[in-house]
C-alpha cells in the first residue's frame, strides 16, 4: 500500500504510520487501569533508503519509546512500522513473534552509554560475535575473522578482540557497540544518543565514524538525539517532537533556516551558542513540559506557546505539508514568520 | 583596571593528589586563577582534567585519599581580610562558615544532591539556621522567599514538597535556592545545566544571570559545554588533566585560541550554525588514564604542533603571554 507513493520519491525503507504507544498507569489493590500515559501518541514519519531521520525533543517526549517501537523491542499499542525487506513489506508492528528474529538482522541498535552497554564479563571477541553467533553464522574462524574485519572497519585494532570492555575508553567503547551493531550487515540501525555519553573531543570522531560508514555501506539511520547541534551534524532530515508527537519535520537546511513551528524556534534559540559574540536574545520557554499522561486539549504545546490563539486551545492542529518535504502541526504555521539561527544564511 | 579591587577568590599553584594503592593520581596539578566579584569565570575541561575536585579543594570538600599538597586558596572575606582556605581545618568552624556561607555550591545532579527523606524545605531552613541565628518561623520565611527568588511558583507549597516531586527544573532551582539562601559572595556551580534539557537550561542560566545581576556575586562555572561557557562566562579558565592550559577573557579564548587545546576543541565541537554534514576536525586519540599520564606537556600526545625532544620530555608552565593571557605551550614561551 505503501508502494503507490513511494514509487515517486526514493525508494521508502521504513514507513511508520499512526504509531501509538500508551503505558497504563495502575493504582489500588485490583490494579485497576486508572489511565494512560501517552508516551507515543499517534507518530507517523517515513525514512528512505540510505538516508539519516533525527528525532529531536527534550526528555520525555517519547522519542526513545519511537525507536523502540520501531524494532519492537516493545510491542507498540496501534499504528504500523512498515519495513521493506528483500522486496517484500513487513509490519514490524504486529509480526508474530518467531519471525521477528530474523528480521532483526535488518535492524539493530547503537545505545547511549557505552559503559552500561557492553557486558564487562565479555571479550569483544564475544561481544561483536554474539549477533553472528545467535543468528547462527559461520563456524568460530569464520566469525573471529568477521569480529577482525569490523573491528578494523570502526577504527580498532583487531589484536584487542581477546581484551575486555573496561581495558577501552569511552570513545573505543562506543565504537565495539557500532562494531556489534553492524555484525548483521543491518539497513537500518537506529542509534538512540550515541554520543551524549561522551566527551566532547570525542563525540567528533564518533560522528565521523558514523558518516563514514553510511557512505561505505549505504546505512540508514534513525538517529535520537537531544543536542540540536549534533543533529544538525548528522542528519539529511530532521523530525522534532513534542509530548509523544512529532510537530515538524524538514529537511535539515529548512529546519534550522525557516522554522515553521513555535516550539522548534524555541528549542533552536536555547540552544547555547560556542561564540560569546552571539549572546542573543534567546526565547526563554516558561512553564513545564506538558504531562503526558494529563494532556492540555487542543495543540499540546499553546501552555508555553506565545502565538497561541483560541483555536490553539481547543483543536488538535493536523499534520500538513507546507513546503516540499516540510510537515508541520500549527494552526498557525502559514501566517508566523519565526526565527531561525542566527547567522544560518550566511554560512 | 582591575588593580583597585581584590580578587573574590585566588587559587595559586593548587595541587590536589589522590593517594590510592595503585599510585599518586595529580588530579589538580598547579591550577592558578582568580574570581572577581560580580564576574563569571567558566572552567572547561573534558572529564578528568580536574575541574570538579578543583572546586571540591576550594570548599575542602575532597574525598579520602585525595589530598591539597601545595599551594594557596586565598578568599577575600567580607571585612577585606584574605583566609587562605588551604591553611584551615577541613571540618574547623570557621571553613564550616565559609562553605554554604560565603561560598555556595550547586552540584550537576540535582536528583542525587537533595536527601530524598526530607523536604525541600528542611534542607534550606537547615542551611540557613546553620549559618543565622534565626529561628524556626524566620528561617522558613526565608525559605520561602529564597524559593520565591529562583522562580519557584506557589513557594509556600512547595517547601513541604519531597525533592522527587519536583521536576527537573524545578529541582535545579530548588538547589540553587539552598546555596543561595545565606547570601554567598561567591556560587560554584558544577555542571548545573548538563542533567537538563536545552529549553531548560536556557531557564536555569537566565535564572543564574539575573541572581547575579542583583546580588553582585561572582559565579565560577564549571562546565564542559563550550556554549554555556561562551554565554555566560567573563573570563575562562581551559583545563586538561589537572593542568590548566590556557587562561583569558572569554572573546580571546573563542576568537583568538593560543593553546593547540583549545584551538583543536573549538574546531572539534559541532555548532548549530555550521553547514549540515560536513566532517569536523577531530582530535585523535582519548584523554590519558590518570595512571599513565605522558611525559612533558600531557597534551603532546594528541597535539598536532608538538615538537619531538621538547614537548614530551619538559612540561611548559603557565606563563603570561600579555594582554591579561595566560598559556602553558612552549609555541608561545619566550
Amino acid at each position: 500500500m505503501t508502494n503507490g507513493d513511494a514509487g515517486l520519491k526514493k525508494t521508502v525503507l521504513l514507513d511508520v504510520k499512526g504509531l501509538k504507544k500508551y503505558f497504563p498507569i495502575r493504582r489500588g489493590f485490583l490494579q485497576k487501569t486508572i489511565g494512560h500515559v501517552k508516551a507515543v501518541d499517534d507518530v507517523t514519519f517515513f525514512l528512505n533508503q540510505g538516508e539519516t531521520l533525527s528525532l529531536v525533543g527534550e526528555s520525555g517526549c517519547g522519542k526513545t519509546t519511537t525507536s523502540r517501537c520501531i524494532l519492537r523491542a516493545i510491542t507498540p499499542t496501534a499504528g504500523e512500522v512498515l519495513l521493506s525487506a528483500d522486496g517484500e513489506i513487513l509490519d514490524v508492528a504486529t509480526l508474530p513473534k518467531n519471525r521477528l528474529r530474523s528480521l532483526r538482522c535488518q535492524m539493530q541498535m547503537i545505545f547511549q552509554d557505552p559503559f552500561s552497554s557492553l557486558n564487562p564479563r565479555m571479550t569483544l571477541l564475544d561481544i561483536v560475535g554474539e549477533p553472528l553467533l545467535v543468528h547462527g553464522e559461520g563456524n568460530a574462524q569464520e566469525r573471529t575473522d568477521r569480529v577482525a574485519e569490523l573491528l578494523r572497519l570502526v577504527g580498532l585494532r583487531p589484536e584487542y578482540m581477546r581484551r575486555y570492555p573496561h581495558a577501552f575508553s569511552g570513545g573505543q567503547r562506543q565504537r565495539i557497540g557500532i562494531a556489534r551493531a553492524l555484525a548483521l550487515n543491518p539497513r537500518l540501525v537506529v542509534a538512540d544518543e550515541p554520543v551524549s555519553a561522551l566527551d566532547v573531543s570525542v563525540q567528533a570522531q564518533i560522528l565521523n565514524l558514523l558518516l563514514d560508514l553510511q557512505e561505505k555501506l549505504g546505512l540508514t539511520y534513525l538517529f535520537v538525539a537531544h543536542d540540536l547541534s549534533v543533529v544538525k551534524h548528522i542528519s539529511e532530515r530532521v523530525a522534532v517532537m513534542y509530548v509523544g508527537r512529532i510537530v515538524e519535520t524538514a529537511p535539515t537546511e529548512e529546519l534550522f533556516a525557516s522554522p515553521k513551528h513555535p516550539y522548534t524556534e524555541a528549542l533552536l534559540s536555547a540552544v547555547p551558542k560556542p561564540d560569546p559574540r552571539l549572546r542573543s536574545e534567546r526565547i526563554v520557554l516558561q512553564g513545564e513540559v506538558a504531562d503526558p499522561a494529563n494532556t492540555p486539549p487542543g495543540c499540546y504545546f499553546h501552555p508555553r506557546c506565545s502565538y497561541a490563539e483560541a483555536v490553539c486551545r481547543e483543536m488538535t492542529p493536523v499534520q500538513e505539508e507546507i513546503a516540499p518535504n516540510h510537515f508541520v502541526s500549527c494552526h498557525r504555521a502559514r501566517e508566523l514568520s519565526l526565527r531561525c539561527v542566527a547567522r544560518c544564511s550566511t554560512v | 583596571m582591575r588593580n583597585d579591587t581584590k580578587p573574590l577568590l585566588s587559587v595559586k599553584n593548587l595541587k590536589t593528589c589522590f593517594f590510592q594503592d595503585e599510585g599518586t593520581t595529580e588530579a589538580v596539578n598547579g591550577a592558578s586563577f582568580d574570581v572577581w566579584p560580580g564576574k563569571t569565570l567558566g572552567i572547561v575541561g573534558e572529564s578528568g582534567c580536574g575541574k570538579s575536585v578543583t572546586a571540591q579543594s576550594i570548599l575542602r570538600i575532597v574525598d579520602d585519599p585525595g589530598r591539597i599538597v601545595e599551594g594557596e586558596i586565598l578568599l577575600t572575606r567580607a571585612d577585606g581580610t584574605q583566609t587562605d582556605l588551604v591553611k584551615l581545618k577541613r571540618n574547623s568552624r570557621e571553613m564550616r562558615a565559609i562553605r554554604g556561607g560565603d561560598i555556595g555550591l550547586i552540584f550537576q545532579e540535582p536528583m542525587t544532591s537533595f536527601s530524598p527523606v526530607h523536604t525541600v524545605g528542611t534542607q534550606i531552613i537547615e542551611a540557613v539556621r546553620l549559618h543565622n541565628t534565626v529561628g524556626k518561623k524566620e528561617a522558613r520565611r526565608r525559605g520561602i522567599e529564597a524559593l520565591r527568588s529562583v522562580g519557584i511558583p506557589k513557594p509556600e507549597r512547595r517547601i513541604d514538597e519531597y525533592s522527587f516531586e519536583l521536576s527537573g527544573g524545578l529541582r535545579q532551582r530548588a538547589m540553587i535556592a539552598v546555596a543561595l539562601s545565606c547570601d554567598p559572595r561567591l556560587l560554584i556551580a558544577d555542571e548545573p545545566t548538563t542533567a537538563l534539557d536545552v529549553t531548560t537550561q536556557a531557564q536555569i542560566l537566565d535564572l543564574l544571570r539575573k541572581l547575579q545581576q542583583e546580588r553582585g556575586m561572582a559565579i565560577m562555572l564549571i562546565t564542559h559545554n563550550l556554549g554555556v561557557v561562551a554565554e555566560m562566562a567573563d573570563d575562562v579558565v581551559v583545563m586538561y588533566l589537572g593542568r590548566v592550559v590556557e587562561e583569558g577573557n572569554v572573546d580571546d579564548i573563542f576568537h583568538d585560541p593560543r593553546h593547540p587545546y583549545t584551538k583543536a576543541l573549538l574546531k572539534s565541537i559541532p555548532s548549530i550554525e555550521s553547514p549540515p554534514r560536513v566532517k569536523l576536525p577531530t582530535i585523535s586519540g582519548s584523554i590519558p588514564h590518570p595512571y599513565n599520564r605522558p611525559k612533558g606537556c600531557p597534551f603532546h600526545p594528541r597535539c598536532v604542533s608538538a615538537t619531538a625532544g621538547r614537548c614530551d620530555a619538559e612540561e611548559p608552565l603557565l606563563q603570561d603571554v600579555g594582554g591579561g593571557r595566560k598559556v602553558s605551550c612552549f609555541l608561545h614561551q619566550r
